[in-house]
């Protein structure tokens, strides 16, 4: 899931004193979280455009509830990439920045057009798009989808289980699995066999019993 | 503004005094040809390097993205 941004600002200086402030911009009193600034590529294209790549570490302000889930993330800064083509000829100027570290927990990307106002020439627009995601949407989506999964197989043995003990309430032999029938055979054959010892002491007390009784009518 | 090595910064300086005199005085005037802060660029980025190394900071191959998000277009 990605949140999109557009938006567009004006400012009032003419495109070459924009240009030139871009790299001139830190430190500035807004800037309190940028803590360096490098540019570690830089080079002049054959068709005269500039192309730089400048490296940014910034402070990683989160929320006080992102420390507990995040601890380790909280303490480490942030390091921005910003990849920018300054094309004199054209009189605009293309950046993309995006974080190159905590991209597990979250990836921004902006991208920035900066050319000179159609209505104004000494002003200068900058349309700026960026684009939030974070992979734990799809943590926080794979989560709930296994909850879901267990809970569909867990009512499947709810319903199995009413049905089983339904059916032998009433009296119908259920249909069981064959361990359970190998099981319940065992202990049938050993109720039997105990039933019939029984029935067998049962009947020999009984005959002495009786021979008992017939010797004594004969004294 | 600090460089991200300590040793850095006054190399950047001075080579960006010299970048932003060229930028403005020159390359956006349409004369982008004859770089003069090559040597101090060079000086700059072999401090620099290092201590990215040293921080371990992935940089290492990550293709130029200037032109935006999708794949980069023939620009002409």
């Amino acid at each position: 899931m990605v949140k999109y941004f557009l938006g567009q600002s004006v400012l009032r200086s003419s495109w070459d004193q924009v240009f030139a402030a871009f790299w001139q911009r830190y430190p500035n009193p807004y800037s309190k979280h940028v803590l360096t600034e490098d540019i570690v590529h830089r080079e002049v294209t054959p068709d005269q455009k500039l192309l730089s790549r400048r490296l940014l570490t910034k402070t990683n302000r989160m929320p006080r509830w992102t420390e507990r889930l995040f601890p380790a993330r909280v303490a480490h800064s942030g390091y921005i990439l910003e990849d920018s083509i300054v094309d004199p000829q054209n009189q605009t100027m293309t950046t993309f920045t995006w974080n190159i570290n905590h991209a597990r927990l979250m990836v921004v990307e902006e991208r920035c057009v900066y050319c000179g106002n159609s209505d104004n020439n000494s002003w200068t627009e900058i349309r700026r798009e960026a684009w939030v995601s974070s992979s734990l949407f799809g943590v926080s989506r794979a989560v709930q989808e296994f909850g879901l999964a267990r809970f569909k197989s867990n009512v499947t043995k709810t319903m199995k289980g009413f049905e089983y003990i339904l059916a032998k309430l009433q009296g119908e032999t259920p249909s069981k699995t064959l361990v359970e029938t190998a099981k319940e055979a065992t202990e049938k054959a050993k109720e039997t066999a105990l039933a019939a010892t029984e029935k067998a002491k049962d009947l020999a007390n009984k005959a002495a019993t009786k021979q008992q009784q017939q010797q004594q009518q004969f004294v | 503004m600090n460089s991200i090595g300590e040793a850095c910064t006054d190399m950047k300086r001075e080579y960006n005094r010299c970048f932003n005199h060229w930028f403005a005085e020159k390359f956006l005037k349409g004369d982008g040809s004859g770089d003069p802060c090559t040597d101090l660029f060079k000086r700059y980025q072999q401090c620099v390097q290092k201590a990215i190394k040293e921080k371990e900071i992935p940089i290492e191959g990550l293709e130029f993205r200037g032109h935006g998000k999708d794949k980069p277009e023939n620009s002409s």
